[in-house]
């Protein structure tokens, strides 16, 4: 695959993958997606907005400079905001990969950070040099103007210009708790919005405090995703639980959605409304119980959104994916082109094994 | 309206999330008062640090945000700090207006920049804004909270004044705006009105005729409370069915 390199949320020539239950790949045009879906389908998407959570500033006892990208939050609360864990970044931005930027200096428990107009101490170190738990100063009106006004959409050096707030939310951008966008819902729009319900196809959202996809570092990535909270509205529960009482499908759009939505599955594919805190990992051995198909970005085999593809389909499947999309020159990343994938669900299989010719 | 109607409209406006522009003087500081004492959470918008501050020494409840919405880089902020106090939105108030040259002028004489200004503050502020905190909006509308925007219109937006042209102008752009985004809107549960206050005794209005008898103007307390009513019969008004039952759906 190839790196989407321009902030494009839906480029005209966006390209869509299909991986259907039985494992056949189709390829679409992603402005099509909709025509992947049918009457009665439940969309479920993520309705995060993303917080400008890369802070420039320096590290007051070394008095190096240094690049915070916060990571991650207990709750959606406001308040929340003031205790982030956060990854520290040493010299340079995001021009530079990840991987070859500077250290930062090393960080002590009560260190102080000037992050533009913010003040923060390191409460805490989480298990590894550069990750670690803050704690802002001054009423927290004060660290949301901060945030606001000082904070930077964070970026990787695959797209050299320097994001603006308006590329990285989402159309359907609510409230701002996500660390990066949640880029699935990069391809709706309101004009799919209304033709989804001019076809009968339900639209629901929930919202999922997305975190970092990279650090540069193995041993921090290796511990993505971190804890994630959420927020199911009852509205979106109750629409689940009609879906799978009517035996349609439900289908999310993005990976965040489908942590959330298995993080609070119950019974008979129904979830949990209110809030919550994902802290579960979906993979290989995972089952799903609430979601049926995902649209999602392409994902590069190691990450943790590659992982979870591996909850909907085997190993071959994944493979034969994976080639395909190298093949057809797929481009990656957040602004990049996207799959569609199915799962199957066991009672289709059971069926198809006793009745092979239907 | 009969005391039951009014109730009703004074339940639907209780409990919301409203936000509005240009909420430290005249109608908007008016309706940032009127929407407190009627029980919701309140976040308003300002240029001025210290009217803010003004403000929330006298209303400690409501949340005052710094921002300029005729500016493009303020937007996002100021939508970022309105949906973190309030955990969403549930009405937007675009109030805040820029009057155009003072004293008015015959648009021969105004100068490019202060109609840009106008169109600016006027038009594509309340643009934006509703761009960035549509999300938010709909999603109240998807949660059966009911949503609603109101832009604060003017006559000058009907009738063509002399030497009122970049604010007419730009009022009567921001009124179609808004009709055209009620076509489009209503069908997501976000329904948008453009209001006319009238000629009210305000700081504008007295920059923008400052020998009126102001016995004769309306007080802004007396909109601000049409506006809450307008939005709260509205909500009540665009009240969803209520959600069918598991039994309902899989009759």
């Amino acid at each position: 695959m190839i790196a989407a390199t321009l902030p494009a949320q839906r480029p005209p020539d966006g390209k869509l993958l299909m991986m259907d239950g039985r494992g056949q790949i189709r390829h679409w045009a992603r402005s099509r997606f909709i025509d992947l879906l049918g009457r009665g389908d439940l969309v479920v998407a993520n309705d995060a907005a993303t917080l400008p959570a890369s802070l420039t500033g320096e590290h007051l006892r070394s008095g190096q400079p240094v690049e915070v990208r916060l990571a991650g939050r207990r709750t959606l609360a406001e308040e929340s905001i003031r205790f982030p864990t956060a990854v520290i970044f040493g010299s340079g931005d995001f021009r530079i990969r990840t991987e070859e930027r500077p250290l930062p200096p090393p960080m002590k428990v009560r260190d102080r950070l000037r992050l533009g107009p913010l003040r923060a101490t390191v409460d805490a170190i989480l298990g590894h040099p550069r990750l670690v738990q803050l704690a802002f100063d001054g009423p927290v009106e004060e660290i949301w103007e901060g945030l606001a006004r000082h904070g930077r959409p964070i970026q990787y050096s695959h797209i050299q210009t320097p994001l603006a707030l308006w590329d990285v939310w989402t159309p359907i951008a609510g409230p701002p708790v996500a660390f990066e966008p949640p880029s699935a819902g990069f391809a709706l729009d309101w004009s799919i919005l209304r033709s989804f319900q001019e076809r009968g196809i339900d639209f629901r959202t929930i919202t999922h405090a997305a975190g970092l996809s990279s650090t540069g570092d193995a041993e921090l990535d290796a511990l993505l995703p971190f804890d994630e909270p959420y927020y199911i509205p009852p509205a979106t529960a109750l629409a689940i639980s009609h879906a799978h009482l009517l035996g349609r499908r439900v289908v999310a759009i993005g990976t965040t959605v489908v942590r959330a939505l298995e993080h609070a599955a119950r019974p008979a594919g129904s979830v949990w409304s209110g809030a919550g805190l994902a802290t579960q990992r979906i993979g290989r051995t995972s089952r799903l119980g609430v979601v049926d198909a995902m649209l999602s970005g392409t994902h590069e085999p190691g990450t943790s959104h590659y992982e979870l593809l591996r909850a909907f389909m085997d190993d071959d499947a994944l493979r034969r994916m994976n080639e395909e999309l190298g093949a057809a020159d797929y481009r990656t990343h957040e602004f990049g082109d996207s799959v569609f994938v199915e799962r199957i669900k066991p009672s289709a299989a059971r069926f198809e094994q006793q009745c092979p010719a239907a | 309206m009969n005391r039951n109607s009014e109730d009703e409209v004074r339940r639907h406006v209780g409990g919301l999330r409203v936000a509005i522009t240009g909420g430290t003087s005249g109608l908007g500081l008016a309706l940032v008062r009127e929407f407190l004492n009627r029980g919701t959470q309140v976040a308003f918008v300002a240029r001025h640090r210290d009217s803010i501050a003004n403000v929330t020494k006298e209303h400690p409840g409501a949340r005052g945000i710094v921002g300029d919405v005729s500016k493009k880089d303020d937007i996002h902020p100021i939508a970022i700090q309105i949906l973190a106090a309030l955990g969403g939105l549930d009405v937007l108030i675009n109030n805040a207006s820029d009057l155009g040259p003072t004293p008015l002028a015959l648009l021969a004489d105004t100068d490019c920049e202060d109609l840009e200004r106008a169109l600016a503050t006027n038009l594509l502020g309340p643009f934006r804004l509703t761009k960035a905190l549509l999300g938010a909006l709909a999603a109240s509308a998807r949660e059966g909270r009911g949503a609603v925007i109101l832009n604060v219109s003017s006559d000058a937006a009907i009738n063509a004044y002399p030497r009122w042209g970049a604010y007419g102008a730009s009022k009567a752009a921001l009124h179609h705006l808004s009709r055209i985004w009620n076509e489009e809107l209503t069908a997501e549960g976000v329904p948008v009105m453009s209001l006319d206050p009238g000629d009210m005794d305000t700081p504008m209005h007295a920059m923008a005729v400052p020998d009126a008898d102001r016995t004769k103007l309306k007080r802004p307390e007396t909109v601000a409370r049409e506006f809450a009513d307008a939005v709260g019969g509205l909500l009540a008004f665009m009240k969803p069915e209520s959600q069918p039952t598991l039994q309902e759906a899989v009759r």
